[in-house]
């Protein structure tokens, strides 16, 4: 049964992701610059990368298979649809039942999967290296980041992801210290999902520390444009979650276009806030020596699983 | 579905989550200093959570407990370890037995099981904070662990006093406190012990030039 608004705000949806996730980035760096007194790169740069790259004429290696031409489109088309499952606008969404919060999970990792062995697949040095750093930072992220899910899941009953987002918009004003361990916890996996400051540094090709640039150096041209536009779009749906999740105010819950029109300020509002704070985290905190994200993803693993406990004990009369 | 958790019950909730959160901390903290600060961390947390339990009931008595905290546990205790700490020039690193993901592991294991433990005590208790029972009894497992894991004697009497800590917040949640003498004596227990211990670390340090505790296995062998 879809209706007619639903799968006009599932387009919307989707459109505005591919939008503004660019946008979104450009803004992390922007305010990025601003806070450690750098003059300020564009707030389009972005697009003008993405310009830029798809006009140009793509290099392959020697001894690159299929997979390696593959692996953006594949790895763009995970993000696009993890973009489309996540109820950022409203929760009436024609896709949802594609995939529940554990298969978007799930969906993340297959992105991931592909990202690592299209780095190794040319067979340089760097690639194998940034694949493995990856696969390590990945396989760490995921329980904690589906212990984060089954806590709100219980709440919610239900591990679709727009049925938890509708029961946490509907409930009353309640102090949950489950909630507050879970999103410190999916903060701590975003941060190293998304190769941000204490886990990876986006904006760096020091060859010692990169995880995410290490395994993208063999892609040029369109191929590089997908892999840095899917990135952005990563973020984008991250930041996305993390607000329908645990700020879920003024997501539209039925099938009204006018709500659906008045979630799109709010998100941007929210989305703004987000990117700055995500700023801030990364100004203040120095980038860890690769052997310590292990820990830094244990200490979030550590707290989604006593987010879980507690909700357990002391919410369980709820 | 939603029988409303009064917002007192709430807070009270938050506050043990809290403390139960800085037992972990201490566990993965690895300088001495940090950790003598989030010991007073925590004995502010306990401090506020003992009010509110104070303001919600009405028994008087919870709020001389409270005072009692905030000066012994969130002022005084951190002070006296602060300068010892800076008299016996300790250096930075706390050492381990076990590595500290392990010993987070371990803590985990410890949460599951005084959970487990406290839950069917807990429905004994007819006391709005009767939940947070489990939480106390896993504040003192992690206290244990911690005194079992380090090797510093400065680490092990912080381990010592955060066991002192949950001990407090367990009968504060199952029976609104004990009786105030019962807590004075107590109280003045722990000070006096943590001065005599550090009369002992100097004594320690004199004999050994360290203040780990692995020198003292040598004295049964000669």
């Amino acid at each position: 049964m879809i209706s007619v608004s639903g799968l006009l705000g599932q387009t919307f949806a989707i459109l505005l992701a591919l939008l503004l996730a660019p946008l979104l980035s450009g803004w992390v760096g922007q305010c990025r610059a601003w806070l450690q007194s750098r003059s300020a790169p564009p707030l389009l740069l972005p697009y003008y990368m993405l310009h830029k790259l798809f006009h140009k004429d793509v290099v392959l290696a020697n001894g690159a298979s299929s997979l390696f031409r593959a692996a953006p489109f594949v790895i763009f088309g995970c993000m696009v649809l993890a973009c489309a499952i996540i109820p950022s606008l409203s929760t009436d969404l024609p896709l949802a039942p594609a995939a529940d919060a554990l298969a978007l999970v799930g969906v993340f990792g297959l992105a991931r999967i592909f990202i690592s062995l299209a780095a190794m697949d040319v067979g340089t040095s760097f690639g194998s290296l940034g694949g493995r750093r990856e696969m390590l930072v990945g396989f760490l992220a995921e329980p904690a980041l589906l212990m984060v899910i089954f806590t709100l899941a219980l709440t919610a009953q239900s591990t679709s992801v727009a049925t938890i987002v509708e029961t946490m918009a509907r409930r009353d004003f309640v102090i949950y210290p489950s909630l507050a361990f879970a999103g410190i916890a999916f903060t701590f996996v975003s941060l190293a999902e998304n190769a941000r400051v204490p886990v990876d540094n986006p904006a760096t090709h020091l060859e010692l520390t990169m995880i995410h640039e290490a395994m993208i150096l063999e892609y040029s041209g369109r191929h590089l444009a997908l892999i840095e536009w899917a990135a952005s779009l990563k973020m984008y749906a991250y930041s996305c979650l993390g607000l329908a999740l645990f700020f879920p105010w003024g997501i539209a819950a039925g099938d009204s276009f006018a709500a659906l029109v008045a979630a799109i300020p709010l998100l941007l509002f929210k989305l703004a806030i987000g990117g700055f704070l995500l700023a801030v985290i990364e100004t203040i905190n120095a980038k860890m020596r690769i052997f310590r994200a292990p820990e830094f993803l244990g200490t979030a693993f550590l707290l989604a699983v006593l987010g879980l406990l507690v909700r357990l004990l002391l919410e369980s009369r709820v | 579905m939603n029988v409303a958790i009064p917002f007192s019950a709430q807070l009270i909730n938050l506050f043990a989550s809290v403390i139960l959160l800085l037992g972990f901390a201490m566990l993965a903290q690895r300088r001495v200093l940090q950790l003598i600060n989030l010991f007073a961390l925590q004995g502010l947390t306990l401090c506020l959570s003992t009010v509110v339990a104070a303001v919600t009931t009405g028994q008087s008595h919870l709020y001389w407990s409270a005072a009692l905290t905030l000066v012994l546990k969130a002022i005084l205790l951190p002070w006296i370890l602060h300068r010892l700490v800076r008299r016996l020039q300790v250096k930075g690193e706390v050492e381990s037995l076990i590595n500290i993901p392990t010993t987070m592991l371990v803590g985990i294991g410890l949460v599951i099981i005084a959970f487990n433990v406290a839950l069917p005590i807990s429905q004994l208790s007819h006391t709005i904070t009767r939940g947070t029972l489990g939480i106390a009894l896993a504040t003192v497992m992690l206290a244990f662990l911690m005194m079992i894991t380090r090797q510093k004697a400065i680490t092990q009497v912080v381990g010592f006093l955060a066991m002192e800590n949950g001990l407090f917040l367990a009968a504060t949640s199952a029976t609104y406190g004990m009786p105030m003498v019962v807590e004075l004596g107590i109280a003045l227990d722990v000070l006096v012990g943590v001065i005599i211990l550090g009369v002992f670390f100097f004594q320690i340090r004199d004999q050994f030039d360290s203040l780990d505790i692995r020198h003292m296995e040598r004295l049964k062998d000669s």
